[in-house]
């Protein structure tokens, strides 16, 4: 697990926050980014993240992707 | 060809499938429920669908969503149940959707009554829903009508991607009579690009939905459409009209009886003549051009008001005297019908 | 682990409002149909309310049905197409209040094709007015004092179809990955049963509508989890296969 990562699109984010809310590592949070359309964006830190899924699976506007390292 | 006698209703029922209808959804309502009875047991001899819904509005939604995916469909009502299936046939406009639907019309305003009557003259070519939107009208007269106006409704529909409504009348519906039936056609469900079939990769996907969300032009296409239809599809028979003083103007059962009184008055001494409107929407405006002898027009219904009587006006841009006989519940009577033709024509001559 | 929306997904718009249970529920039906290679082949029917934003959101040849009639629509289809998976994705408002007859007597017919019902407990789309899902004494632009049960029940599609000889009745969640993942199996089994010619599926989707509840997001998703799974209980109601089609 630990060899996946989440890679984010946030250009898609509303700002919802239910990623941060339920990522297990706190490895999401909002900082100063925000989008086009005014929303505040969900950053990562990518150091906590073990590419577990479970911001894919909450996330309504397709932010997150997870892909596999590849040495 | 083979010749059978039938009911008005079954001959639309079985007209309608040999033109490749295979799909049928409709609600019992008098004086058109033969035809639900009898595409329950015909549709399923020849392998297609017959649906009979909880209500109206379920049966046109789901014709909707038939014609959606490229079938040839049909549902059927009469008065009141045609009312609530006014919202549906709005939408298959703004889808530009093909349909066919009856209106086997029947008396009055609310419930009415079960009679014979054009009741529906306006709700079917004035729009009859929410919206902009006209829908081809074409108004049998006879069972032979019913069958063959069954192939025009589905050609056009599919011509235009238009719901086309078919104005029988509880009379036609209900007599029998000799009716030549056309071969079958078939419909292939492919045939159409833009019906719902899967979206295959690289493939634009489908949408049946408003046409003007994705047409930006959507104004002129619509007026271009209408305009297409009123220079082509204006459908009427003259009779007797060349010399005639007065013209009556009648359509389905009414015509039938108004070429009658036309022949009696005619032996009376009294020059009348017929328009039959064969097309209610476009009205057969053409028709009003060129008579060189009229004085008066009189629309003749069988309805309290004259729902046509309007159009008349309008054909003939006002210019003559247009009365209207209508009669509510009962057929006009062919001698009742002169008499009155006669004393609307002299109260407007001295006029 | 790899995970990535499918190519189904547009992106073209996201026209739902930020936490809204949507988009979630869009994806999971998109990657039932790769799982199942569907995506070719689905016929999507949606209705006038906020479900219409799916139309540009998947590549799914779709229907717009008028406010309330998805399920007869998708019938019809249905008919012409029965080799195609064929579904209606529309809200509660739809499919409880306006569109009820239809929701029942396509049960009793036991037509065969799947019904996904994004349950928000309002109407979305003409801006948060009482529906028939609305909960006792919640809030909305036209329950101001709250909803009073004396006056207003509250539905429960289980209570109603729950005795139909259908194939499949279920309730999910789209709040929290588990429960997530838990609505997603719920929707894979109704296209299952729908191709193996069962019958009628209906799928319940408890969903946040932030928005018009008028809650933060995360206050929204934690309210779908308790207060609302907690009147609508999650879980399989019929999955019996119906008598067949």
């Amino acid at each position: 697990m630990g060899s996946s990562k989440a890679v984010l699109d946030s250009s898609r984010c509303k700002g919802c926050g239910y990623c941060v809310e339920e990522c297990p590592k706190d490895a999401l949070f909002f900082g100063k980014h925000t989008s086009d359309k005014g929303y505040t964006t969900v950053e990562l830190n990518e150091e906590a993240c073990i590419g577990c899924g479970v911001c894919y699976r909450v996330c309504p506007d397709y932010v997150f992707e997870i892909v596999e390292a590849t040495e | 060809m083979e010749k059978v006698l039938m009911k008005g209703n079954e001959a639309m029922a079985e007209a309608a499938l040999r033109s490749g209808c295979r799909f049928y959804s409709g609600y019992p309502i008098t004086p058109q429920t033969e035809i639900l009875e009898y595409l329950s047991w015909r549709l399923d001899e020849v392998g297609g669908t017959f649906v009979q819904a909880e209500s109206e509005l379920s049966g046109i939604n789901m014709l909707l969503g038939a014609s959606a995916a490229g079938a040839r469909v049909l549902t059927s009502s009469s008065g009141p149940g045609f009312s609530l299936k006014q919202e549906g046939i709005s939408y298959l406009v703004a889808a530009d959707l093909p349909a066919v639907i009856i209106d086997v019309m029947r008396i009055g305003t609310g419930l009415g009554d079960i009679m014979q009557g054009q009741g529906d003259y306006l709700q079917l070519t004035k729009g009859g829903g929410h919206g902009d939107y006209h829908t081809i009208v074409l108004a049998p007269n006879s069972v032979q009508e019913n069958s063959d106006m069954m192939d025009l409704a589905f050609d056009l529909a599919e011509k235009y991607r238009h719901p086309v409504l078919i104005a029988s009348d509880a009379a036609i519906g209900q007599i029998a009579e000799a009716v030549e039936l056309k071969e079958f056609r078939e419909h292939d469900r492919d045939k159409y690009e833009w019906s719902i079939k899967g979206c295959k990769k690289g493939d634009e996907q489908r949408k049946i939905q408003n046409t003007y969300y994705t047409m930006p032009s959507y104004p002129e296409y619509l007026k271009a459409k209408y305009a297409g239809m009123e220079s082509n599809e204006q459908r009427w028979e003259s009779y007797r009209v060349e010399d005639a003083e007065v013209i009556a103007v009648a359509y389905g059962i009414s015509s039938r009886v108004s070429k009658e009184a036309v022949d009696i008055a005619r032996e009376k001494g009294l020059k009348a003549g017929l328009i039959r409107p064969v097309t209610l929407w476009p009205f057969p405006v053409k028709a009003f051009a060129g008579l060189k002898s009229v004085k008066a027009f009189i629309s003749v219904e069988v309805n309290i008001l004259g729902q046509m009587a309007d159009d008349v006006r309008l054909a003939t841009q006002c210019k003559y005297p247009v009365g209207s006989y209508g009669t509510f519940y009962d057929i006009p009577d062919p001698d009742v019908l002169v008499e009155k033709i006669e004393a609307f024509y002299e109260k407007e001559r001295e006029k | 682990m790899n995970l990535k929306v499918p190519e189904s997904i547009t992106f073209a718009k996201t026209g739902f409002c930020p936490g809204c249970g949507h988009g979630i529920a869009i994806r999971l039906i998109a990657e039932v149909m790769e799982e199942m290679a569907l995506t070719e082949k689905l016929l999507a029917v949606v209705d006038v309310a906020c479900s219409s934003l799916a139309i540009d959101m998947w590549r799914f040849d779709t229907v717009m049905a008028a406010h309330g009639r998805p399920i007869p629509t998708a019938v019809g289809v249905k008919h012409i197409r029965p080799e195609n998976p064929v579904m209606a994705y529309f809200g509660d408002g739809a499919a409880y209040n306006i569109g009820m007859a239809e929701t029942v007597h396509a049960a009793l017919r036991n037509d065969n094709i799947c019904v996904f019902v994004v349950n928000n407990s309002v109407f979305g789309m003409t801006g948060g007015q009482m529906a028939a899902t609305t909960l006792p004494w919640q809030k909305t632009v036209t329950s101001p004092y709250g909803k009073d049960p004396k006056k207003y029940g509250t539905l429960d599609i289980t209570k109603v179809i729950g005795q139909m000889d259908i194939a499949y009745l279920a309730r999910g969640e789209l709040s929290g990955a588990a429960g997530i993942e838990q609505s997603k199996k719920m929707i894979k089994k109704a296209f299952e049963k729908q191709l193996a010619n069962e019958g009628f599926c209906l799928v319940e989707l408890l969903s946040e509508c932030p928005t018009n509840l008028g809650m933060a997001p995360v206050d929204m998703m934690k309210h779908v989890h308790t207060a609302m799974a907690g009147y609508f209980k999650p879980g399989e109601f019929i999955d019996k296969g119906g008598s067949g089609r």
